[in-house]
């Protein structure tokens, strides 16, 4: 296995950008679990790693320090809900139960029909408008329980 | 408060103000051009900045003049430099330089390229936290128009002066919005801050001498260049000039970012500024700075929003991101969701902070599930004492234990309540927190 060829001519332009090839590392590991599954498979990891000229386990150790890395495939859509303390303080715990019951997954984990993996993360920089998620990469904020049912619903 | 002069959020407040055609024609690259165009010297630049009493607005507060003055001086070091922008705003509360960079990008890059000029810095690198998509990708569009106008890259505007953007994404960690860990990470590392010194002008990106601001203090520098020191410093009080970005959160009528002077009362941006407390509550307490800065009793809500006054109760000003917090919030709960974060942010070199933030989570849980001891609230205060001040290679540590210390100190009596009662006061009868989190 290699990356794909369209990666690697991505890459390859990516690589201009710094001094060092190991710079590239975190901006490739974004590229490929946008287009390789949602995530970091360990063959990911070696075909990165063979291609910055690392060692697999360099490429671990930064993969899984890194917490917008998934080390397991999600679902089909992802509902990541911030519970910091802005977003508490607004309503977050109710949120994430209201997100759970409509999408059927518990807290880091995936629905048993694998449409939906719910995530609690930290503060994502939308405290004035809290509370808020982050479905498949776009912010939803200023949420309600209807904007939920509304923005889950639509969700194919 | 529209009696106050404001800057920073004029051009953002405009229709398209992202476009290049719309910034440009209110402002935008107006100082980059005369910099360039007047031959205004790099030596000049740092002067003005430092006259103006322009301070980092990325937490620290560090003067920004200085700062760019301690890059080393080019005749003697040849080495490649670097400007790293610290775009990773992630301290809880903080929602700042989002603002900035999605409805002003413009305006950022001619900062980001003011002061890589006074530094003389060959290359910017935007280090942009990998969950702002948007704000990242406005900003890369506007470096690639400012790139096919000759705003950014070699020669730029027939000058002498050179410079290359980059735009770079993390990937979801606090820690990279350390200096040295940002540094790290951007090097494709895990974001393990560096012990200091030696200090990133010597020794930052590679090895090279780099200088690493935040967004909204690389976005004062052009309106300073072009309006002069006296101007910035009308602003704001005598050791903290100019406007900041406050990010108000939390049980307010109008949360948001809001431009303001230096100086202006916590009670004047409750009531005046974001219409006072939701729901028609009282106002128990509120972190003046983000979620690192010291809870304050609402009897502090007169204290100025600078950084003398903010120090002299005892907490931070930090990023100004105030998080106002209501009569029905349970302290211990809070701070056990602050002492949850440190946990989960904290990198794992230092063990005062690994083992620190771990215990301290631990103990504000059990004490919030009605499970703590007495001897617990003197344990919070214990294990504080022992993760700072300084006793880490970065302040993550102190974060941790400051708003711990703050939180003991201020509410005690709610601590022994819940130690007493065997549960969360704040609770109704029958109801129960959401399960202990787990890992991310």
């Amino acid at each position: 296995m290699a990356l794909p060829a369209r990666l690697v001519a991505e890459f390859n332009e990516l690589l201009t950008h710094y001094p060092h090839k190991q710079a590239a590392l975190i901006p490739a590991l974004h590229r490929c679990q946008e287009e390789l599954g949602g995530w970091i498979s360990p063959q990911t990891m070696e075909d990165c790693a063979a291609f910055l000229g690392l060692e697999p386990v360099e490429v671990y150790g930064v993969a899984s320090f890194y917490p917008m890395f998934r080390m397991r495939p999600p679902g089909k859509h992802v509902v990541s809900v911030c519970h910091n303390i802005s977003c508490a303080l607004r309503g977050a715990d109710d949120l994430l139960a209201q997100v759970c019951e409509i999408t059927g997954a518990q807290p880091h984990h995936t629905s048993a029909d694998g449409r939906f993996t719910v995530a609690t993360v930290e503060c994502q920089g939308a405290c004035a408008n809290a509370p808020m998620f982050d479905l498949d990469g776009v912010y939803h904020e200023d949420l309600t329980p209807e904007k939920v049912v509304k923005i889950l619903g639509s969700v194919k | 408060m529209s009696q106050y002069p404001t800057y920073l959020l004029d051009r953002a407040k405009l229709p398209d103000a992202h476009t290049f055609a719309v910034a440009t024609k209110h402002g935008a690259y107006e100082a980059l051009r005369k910099v360039l165009k007047e031959g205004i010297t790099p030596a000049q630049i740092i002067q003005v900045v430092k006259d103006s009493g322009l301070r980092g607005r990325g937490g620290a507060g560090f003067p920004t003049g200085m700062k760019w003055g301690f890059m080393p001086d080019p005749a003697k070091d040849t080495r490649p430099r670097y400007l790293a922008l610290n775009a990773d705003e992630s301290e809880p509360g903080t929602c700042k330089d989002r603002v900035l960079m999605e409805m002003d990008p413009h305006g950022f890059l001619e900062g980001c390229l003011v002061a890589a000029y006074a530094i003389r810095a060959q290359a910017i690198y935007i280090y942009v936290r990998g969950e702002y998509r948007a704000p990242y990708n406005r900003v890369a569009a506007a470096v690639e128009d400012a790139r096919k106008a000759g705003l950014v890259g070699k020669k730029i505007l027939g000058s002498d002066f050179s410079c290359e953007v980059w735009m770079h994404k993390g990937a979801g960690a606090y820690i990279c919005g350390e200096e040295t860990g940002l540094m790290e990470s951007l090097e494709g590392k895990r974001g393990h801050p560096r012990p200091k010194p030696p200090f990133p002008a010597m020794f930052g990106l590679w090895g090279q001498p780099t200088t690493v601001n935040n967004v909204e203090t690389v976005f004062n520098a052009p309106f300073i260049v072009l309006r002069g020191a006296e101007w910035f410093k009308s602003m704001g009080t005598k050791t903290s000039t100019g406007n900041l970005l406050v990010g108000v959160s939390g049980h307010v009528n109008r949360p948001g970012v809001y431009e303001l002077p230096f100086g202006v009362t916590c009670r004047e941006i409750l009531d005046d500024v974001c219409g006072g407390m939701w729901k028609h509550k009282k106002l128990k307490g509120f972190l003046p700075g983000g979620s690192s800065t010291g809870v304050l009793p609402a009897s502090f809500i007169d204290t100025p929003m600078e950084h003398d006054a903010i120090k002299a109760t005892g907490s931070m000003l930090g990023t100004a991101a105030m998080i106002v917090m209501d009569e029905d919030t349970c302290m211990v709960r809070a701070h056990e969701i602050i002492a949850r974060f440190y946990e989960h942010e904290s990198c794992g070199q230092c063990s005062q902070c690994r083992e620190g933030t771990q215990w301290l989570h631990q103990i504000f849980h059990r004490i919030e599930i009605g499970q703590g001891k007495r001897e617990d609230i003197d344990m919070l205060v214990t294990l504080s004492r022992g993760m700072a001040p300084g006793k880490t290679i970065c302040a993550l540590s102190d974060a941790a234990a400051i708003p711990t210390l703050a939180a003991v100190a201020h509410y005690r009596g709610e601590f022994e309540d819940h130690v007493a009662k065997g549960c969360c006061p704040f609770l109704p009868a029958g109801v129960k927190r959401p399960s202990f989190a787990g890992a991310h």
